[in-house]
C-alpha cells in the first residue's frame, strides 16, 4: 500500500514539479508582492507589508477608467454576441442548401490572422490620409458627419472595440451552439409537433433548455474572457492605451510591469488580485445563476 | 376510432449514389383495423413498419394513396389535427421538466375554443398518471426513473389529450426482459380501459402475439398477412410468415409431393391429397412432432433438454434446411438418450407445405 503510493506520487511528480514552478508559485508570489509597500526590484527590498498598493492602485484615475472599460465591455459584448451567436446557429440550422458555406464563412475569423483581422478594421473604421474608412463613407452616404473611430470621441472608440470583440469571439459560439442544436434529438421535434407545440413554445420550452448547458458554458468563459481582454484593444488603439483612454484591467496590469511607466510589480500584483477576486465572484454568481436554471 | 388504409404508399428517394433508385417502405397498404382494437404491426427491421406509424401520425406523407380516421380523411392533415398520441421509442420525454410538466405539456398547447383552465389540465394530467399508476412520481424529472416509469410517462402523455388513435413505435424494445412482460401487460390494460385504438410496432412476434387482438405481419414494405394471432400463427400464408412466428422457429425442410404423398428426403411422412407433384419446403411446427417407434421421420438425435413440463428434443435430418430440428413434445414420453436416432409421426394440422419457388402456402387435405 505505501510503497504503491509513493510510486504514485512518483508519476505525479513531473507534472507536479512543472505546475508548482509555473503555476503556483507565481500566484503565491503576485499575492505576497501585492501586500510588499515600496518594492524594489534592484534590492529585492521592500519598506513593509500592508495594503498601501490597494489603496493606491484603487485611487488611481487610470486604473479606475479601465476598470470601466472592461465592465462597458464585459457587459455589452457577452450578452450581444452570445443572443448573436445563438440567431445566426438557428438559422444556420434551419436551412439546408449552403450550410456547410455558411458554416465556413462564420467560422473563418476564427482562424484568421489577428492581424489580418486589424487590417479589415482598419479598413472599416480607420481615417487615413487616403480614406476615411468604409463606415464613415456609408454614414456619408446616408447624410451624416465623419466619425474618427479610433482616435475620436470616446462613444465611437468603444463601438469600435465592442464590435470587434463581438466579432471575434463569435466564430467560436456559433461553432459550440450550431453543435449543440444538432445534438438536440429530432425526437423531441416530434413529440412537440405531434402535441401541437407553437414554435414559440418549442424554441422556450424546448431549445433553450436543451442547450442550456451550453449557452451558459459560453456565458462563463465569455465572462471569463471579456474580463481579460487586452491584445485586441492594443491592436485597435496601439500601445499606449492610457493615452487613448481605452485601456483595460489587464492593459492596467502590464503597464505596471512593463509599459512607459513599468517597473512597479507591486501595483501590477495589486491590479492582477482585485480583477482575480471580480472575475471569481462573476463566476460564483454565474454557477449559481445557472444551476437554478440547467437542470441536467 | 377506425382507421382505414387505401393503397398506401410511401416512397424515399435514393441518396448519394444510390440516388437513382428510390425506397419503397410501404407499398400498397390497405386494411382497416376497427375500433377499439389492439394491432400490432410486426415485421423484422427495415420491413416499413415504424414507417407506415408515421404515415398514420402524419410525421410522414405518403406518396400515394389515402389515411382514414372513422370516416375523416386525414390524409394532408398536419399530426397535430389529426387527434393522435404517440409514444416515440426512446419516450422522448423532455429531461428538464417534471413528469407533471411533461403530462401537461400537450395541454398547454391547446388553444382557441380547446383551451382548459389551469384546474382542468391539473385535473386531467392526474387522471392520465392515474390510469397508468404514477401517481406518486409526479414531482421526478425523467433522468431519476426507471425505464418503464418513463415508458409510462410517455403513455400518460400521450393519453391526456384523449387521441383518437394510440401509436407507440417498439413500446418495449428499451425495458428489460421482466419488464418487458410487465409492462405489456400494462399497455394492454390500459388499453381495454380507454377504448382507444392503439396500433404498436414491433419486431419481436412473442410481444405481437402476446397482447394483440390483431396483427399485421410485414415484409419489405408489403403486408404478408393480417389476422388474429392464432390464426395467423395456426395458417400461415407463406414461409415468411411461417418462420417469423413462433418460438421456437418452425422446422424446415426440402421436401416433395409424389403421388398424393409428402416426402422429406425419403421418408414419406404424410398423406397430401391433391397437390400436384412437385418440389416443395415443408415447415412443421416444434409442437407437430409426435414421438414414435415406428413413426415415418427418421432423425439422428443430438440431445434432449428437459425444461419440466415439456421435452425439447434437438435433432438432425438431411433434408433439413437448418442444422437441427427443434420439437417439443409433453415430458410424459421417454426418450431413449442412449440411442442415436429418433422417430416421429408429424401432426397434419401442424404441417405446412410451400412451393419451392414462390414460398406460397400449398394447402392440403382440408387445411
Amino acid at each position: 500500500m505505501k510503497s504503491s503510493n509513493v510510486k504514485g506520487w512518483l508519476y505525479l511528480l513531473p507534472a507536479i514539479l512543472f505546475l508548482g514552478f509555473f503555476m503556483v508559485y507565481p500566484l503565491i508570489d503576485v499575492f505576497i508582492y501585492s501586500f510588499e509597500e515600496g518594492y524594489n526590484f534592484a534590492s529585492q527590498t521592500s519598506f513593509g507589508i500592508g495594503l498601501y498598493n490597494y489603496s493606491y492602485v484603487l485611487h488611481d484615475g487610470y486604473f479606475l477608467q479601465a476598470v470601466k472599460n472592461t465592465f462597458i465591455l464585459v457587459i455589452i459584448t457577452v450578452p450581444l454576441s452570445t443572443g448573436i451567436a445563438l440567431l445566426i446557429s438557428l438559422g444556420l440550422n434551419a436551412i439546408k442548401p449552403l450550410r456547410n458555406l455558411f458554416q465556413t464563412v462564420y467560422f473563418l475569423p476564427y482562424v484568421t490572422n489577428t492581424l489580418a483581422v486589424g487590417l479589415v478594421f482598419m479598413i472599416l473604421f480607420k481615417k487615413t490620409a487616403y480614406s476615411e474608412g468604409l463606415i464613415n463613407l456609408l454614414i456619408n452616404r446616408f447624410g451624416g458627419e465623419s466619425v474618427d473611430f479610433i482616435d475620436g470621441p470616446y462613444w465611437a472608440k468603444m463601438f469600435v472595440m465592442c464590435f470587434y470583440t463581438i466579432w471575434v469571439v463569435m466564430p467560436f459560439k456559433v461553432l459550440i451552439l450550431t453543435s449543440a442544436l444538432a445534438s438536440v434529438n429530432p425526437d423531441y421535434y416530434r413529440a412537440a409537433r405531434v402535441d401541437a407545440t407553437p414554435k414559440r413554445r418549442i424554441f422556450t420550452k424546448i431549445t433553450l433548455p436543451m442547450i442550456s448547458p451550453m449557452v451558459f458554458y459560453l456565458v462563463i468563459t465569455g465572462f471569463i474572457g471579456a474580463f481579460k481582454a487586452y491584445s485586441d484593444e492594443v491592436a485597435l488603439f496601439g500601445t499606449d492605451l492610457n493615452a487613448a483612454g481605452m485601456n483595460t484591467i489587464v492593459g492596467y496590469v502590464y503597464d505596471m510591469l512593463y509599459g512607459d511607466s513599468g517597473g512597479y510589480p507591486s501595483y501590477a500584483s495589486a491590479a492582477a488580485l482585485i480583477l482575480f477576486v471580480i472575475v471569481l465572484t462573476i463566476t460564483c454568481v454565474n454557477l449559481l445563476v445557472s444551476k437554478k436554471h440547467v437542470h441536467y | 376510432m377506425r382507421v382505414l388504409l387505401e393503397h398506401l404508399t410511401k416512397k424515399f428517394p435514393g441518396r448519394g449514389r444510390k440516388a437513382h433508385t428510390e425506397v419503397i417502405a410501404v407499398n400498397d397498404f390497405t386494411f382497416e383495423i376497427p375500433d377499439g382494437k389492439l394491432v400490432g404491426l410486426l415485421g423484422p427491421s427495415g420491413c416499413g413498419k415504424s414507417t407506415t406509424l408515421n404515415l398514420i401520425c402524419g410525421l410522414e406523407k405518403p406518396t400515394a394513396g389515402r389515411i382514414f380516421f372513422g370516416e375523416d380523411d386525414v390524409t394532408t392533415l398536419p399530426p397535430e389535427n389529426r387527434g393522435v398520441g404517440f409514444v416515440f421509442q426512446n419516450y422522448a420525454l423532455y429531461p428538464h421538466l417534471t413528469v407533471l410538466g411533461n403530462i401537461l405539456f400537450p395541454l398547454q398547447n391547446l388553444k382557441g375554443a380547446a383551451k382548459l383552465s389551469k384546474e382542468e389540465m391539473l385535473k386531467r394530467a392526474k387522471e392520465a398518471a392515474h390510469l397508468v399508476q404514477i401517481d406518486n412520481l409526479l414531482e421526478r424529472r425523467p433522468g431519476e426513473m426507471s425505464g418503464g416509469q418513463q415508458q409510462r410517462v410517455a403513455i400518460a402523455r400521450a393519453l391526456v389529450k384523449m387521441p383518437r388513435v394510440l401509436l407507440l413505435d417498439e413500446p418495449l424494445s428499451n425495458l428489460d426482459a421482466r419488464l418487458r412482460l410487465q409492462t405489456r401487460e400494462e399497455i394492454r390494460r390500459i388499453q381495454q380501459e380507454t377504448k382507444i385504438t392503439t396500433i404498436f410496432v414491433t419486431h419481436d412476434q412473442e410481444e405481437a402475439m402476446s397482447i394483440s387482438d390483431m396483427i399485421v405481419v410485414m415484409k419489405d414494405g408489403v403486408v404478408q398477412q393480417i389476422g388474429k394471432p392464432q390464426e395467423v400463427y395456426d395458417s400461415p400464408v407463406n414461409l415468411f410468415v411461417a418462420k417469423f412466428l413462433g418460438t421456437p422457429p418452425i422446422n424446415v425442410f426440402e421436401g416433395r409431393v409424389s403421388g398424393g404423398r409428402l416426402f422429406v428426403g425419403g421418408d414419406d411422412i404424410l398423406a397430401a391429397p391433391g397437390v400436384t407433384d412437385r418440389e416443395v419446403w415443408v415447415g412443421i411446427r416444434p409442437e407437430g412432432f409426435v414421438l414414435q417407434p415406428d413413426g415415418p421421420l427418421r432423425c439422428a438425435l443430438s440431445r434432449v433438454e428437459v425444461m419440466g413440463r415439456d421435452t425439447s428434443v434437438v435433432s438432425s435430418h438431411p433434408a433439413a434446411a437448418g442444422a437441427s430440428i427443434r420439437s417439443i413434445i409433453s415430458a410424459e414420453n421417454r426418450v431413449d438418450t442412449d440411442s442415436n436416432a429418433v422417430r416421429f409421426a408429424v401432426k397434419p394440422a401442424k404441417t405446412f407445405i410451400f412451393d419451392r419457388e414462390t414460398e406460397e402456402r400449398i394447402r392440403f387435405g382440408g387445411q
